[in-house]
């Protein structure tokens, strides 16, 4: 899309009027600067942008945050409200890997100390989260107890052991959607997520060891327990073949429904019901059972974790090495929310692909402790570069749907990555930065190569200069484990 | 018949070219294990049987190349060779039947989540059919 259709609102905010296209149902809007945009202008993320204003019932506007890149059907990067519950869910709007996101654990342990000792973590990390192509979990449960799993999600790990209840308190919806139902999950599915429930999986998903570099919000970051120059742990990682499959079923069998229900999308990737359908409450009832598998997923990952850094750390450090909870928060996920719109409350499901909740101060949603300083936002960089921890603003809730960005956003096609990368350089070149790097496969490092991404300050900066966001703490990776 | 990786910015994108429809969900199979890097064991040759219905031929092709996908990760299977017929005249739309010829898998070094929808059209050229499919990784 060339950019003259675009309206400039601010530095950091652009519109595309409804009149861009006939077939729009609302209009567009991005947050970003002209720098930004002028990098995504080649690919198809605004035409994606663009598509999604055409779902029934989509309120407006749809928002795009400053990672965006071209996804399929629609962009990665994207915010798109339906009004419930007559307006549509799109599975493909919430994308194959549902309830993708990360994890923040912070220590005491002081980077300095731990120096000596970050091979041996790297290393543990890597025996004790699985990972790469088609990796077995830690546990593997049997179809009655991974129904519990997909009804009560991180609540399952509590009753293992597996949890404490800080950690639930600290986890969006306290690791536990509400009205998912197993039966709407296919047995394909629950047979891929049997098998891999407590790993991490290959492509972009890794865990990560931090030194928390700098403080902006120190009120934010003390009720966080972020410490400058300690040791902080990412975990990224999503529903497995789980959640994959599920998508794969809905978007299948939705491509019935749209005929049905008299629907015509730009794109079949977007393919829809409306959510009081049968087709849409199966969906909505699978998906949220996806999301709870994968909150048990990443709490099973942080148990693995604590493990590594109590068999490091805790005959060298007394209480340091505890890996506290920061928050646990999904990127991709569609949930039904009130929002505030020109005096109205309004019911919407929000579908948020690559995009982060990002509930300002006073949200009923955010534990007591985040009450006062809005619900913390994870945004992972990209490999051997910083990663942000924000904090939801007042701004988010009125200008974009309580959302921010998700993470730097890719700006190279993997194919050119792995023209331009070669993994065990780049492997070599981190380990020379200080940065402990285990990873399955080279090719793999290659692809998600820092080259790979935008430069996620540039991200950050957008943002939190459009009040969307405010900066709480940067990181700094000091170990790598990917799939 | 052949294919081609092409631009995608997150995921991967293949185009595909074959006489025919049996063909090209053939071709389609071979350079989505050519993209995730599939070796097979040589030694074993294994057989799996395939049945599927779909109303149109895109939705064929994505079904054809899920099931792979599923094979792949729950038998640790993938095929090089495909006896496929395809009747266009059922009350579901198509129906394929037909046998998928493979082995384990010895090495695999990309995993991919899903086989999407994405722009996909099956196009007729003068040569036959052309489609462009995006794969989720």
């Amino acid at each position: 899309m060339e950019l003259k259709h675009l309206r400039k609102i601010s530095d950091y905010e652009w519109e595309i009027p409804q009149s861009y296209r006939h077939d729009m149902r609302a209009s567009v809007r991005i947050f970003a600067t002209r720098r930004l945009l002028e990098q995504i202008a080649d690919d198809q993320s605004l035409e994606q942008a663009v598509n999604a204003t055409t779902l029934p019932g989509v309120v407006s506007p749809v928002v795009v945050m400053p990672d965006m890149h071209q996804g399929y059907g629609f962009p990665i990067g994207g915010v798109a409200a339906t009004a419930y519950p007559h307006g549509v869910i799109s599975p493909g709007a919430i994308g194959y890997d549902i309830n993708c996101g990360v994890r923040l654990l912070a220590s005491s342990i002081e980077y300095e100390a731990a120096l000596p000792y970050l091979d041996t973590l790297a290393t543990l990390l890597n025996a004790y989260c699985p990972s790469g192509v088609g990796s077995e979990g830690v546990v593997r449960v049997q179809v009655e107890e991974l129904n519990k799993i997909l009804r009560v999600g991180a609540r399952w790990a509590l009753k293992r052991g597996y949890a404490t209840e800080e950690d639930l308190e600290r986890t969006e919806e306290g690791g536990k959607l509400e009205d998912a139902d197993p039966s709407q999950v296919s047995e394909r599915a629950k047979q891929r997520g049997r098998e891999q429930i407590g790993s991490l999986g290959a492509g972009n998903h890794f865990i990560e060891v931090d030194v928390v570099e700098q403080i902006f919000y120190p009120e934010a970051a003390q009720a966080m327990g972020l410490q400058e120059g300690c040791l902080a742990v990412q975990i990224h990682c999503g529903s497995r073949g789980l959640g994959h499959q599920i998508c794969t079923d809905y978007v299948q069998s939705f491509q019935h429904a749209v005929h049905k229900y008299g629907i015509h999308l730009p794109d079949r990737e977007l393919v829809c019901a409306p959510m009081d359908s049968p087709e849409g409450k199966a969906y909505m009832a699978a998906m949220r059972a996806a999301a709870n598998f994968a909150f048990a997923n990443r709490q099973l990952l942080a148990h693995s974790a604590r493990r590594a850094f109590e068999e490091t750390f805790a005959s060298r450090f007394k209480k340091e090495w505890r890996l506290r909870q920061v928050y646990d928060i999904a990127h991709n996920m569609g949930k039904l929310e009130t929002h505030a719109r020109e005096g109205q409350r309004l019911r919407v499901c929000v579908h948020r692909k690559g995009a982060t909740r990002a509930f300002g101060p006073g949200s009923p949603e955010l534990p007591a402790e985040y009450q006062d300083i809005g619900q913390p936002v994870l945004v992972p960089g990209s490999m051997g570069t910083a990663s942000w921890v924000l904090v939801g603003t007042e701004a988010s809730m009125e200008r974009s749907w309580g959302s921010t960005c998700h993470g730097a956003g890719r700006v190279l096609s993997r194919a050119k990555a792995k023209k331009q990368v070669r993994g065990e350089r780049l492997r070599e070149e981190l380990e020379a930065h200080g940065v402990k790097v285990r990873a399955g496969s080279m090719s793999g490092l290659a692809e998600e190569a820092p080259q790979a991404y935008k430069d996620v300050d540039m991200v950050v900066e957008t943002v939190t200069h459009a009040g969307i966001a405010r900066k709480v703490a940067r990181l700094r990776p000091v170990a790598v484990i990917k799939g | 018949m052949g294919y081609e990786e092409i631009e995608h910015t997150a995921d991967w994108a293949l185009r595909v070219w074959a006489l025919n429809l049996p063909e090209l969900l053939s071709e389609a199979a071979r350079g989505m294990n050519a993209l995730a890097g599939v070796k097979l064991n040589t030694a074993n040759r294994a057989l799996r049987p395939i049945h599927l219905t779909a109303p149109d031929a895109e939705s064929l092709l994505v079904a054809f190349l899920s099931e792979l996908l599923y094979l792949a990760e729950q038998e640790n299977l993938a095929f090089d060779s495909f006896d496929l017929t395809i009747d266009a005249k059922t009350q579901d739309g198509l129906q394929l039947d037909g046998v998928l010829h493979g082995a384990s898998i010895a090495e695999i070094s990309k995993a991919i989540k899903a086989v999407t929808f994405h722009n996909l059209h099956i196009q007729k050229t003068p040569d036959g059919l052309e489609a462009t499919v995006v794969f989720d990784v």
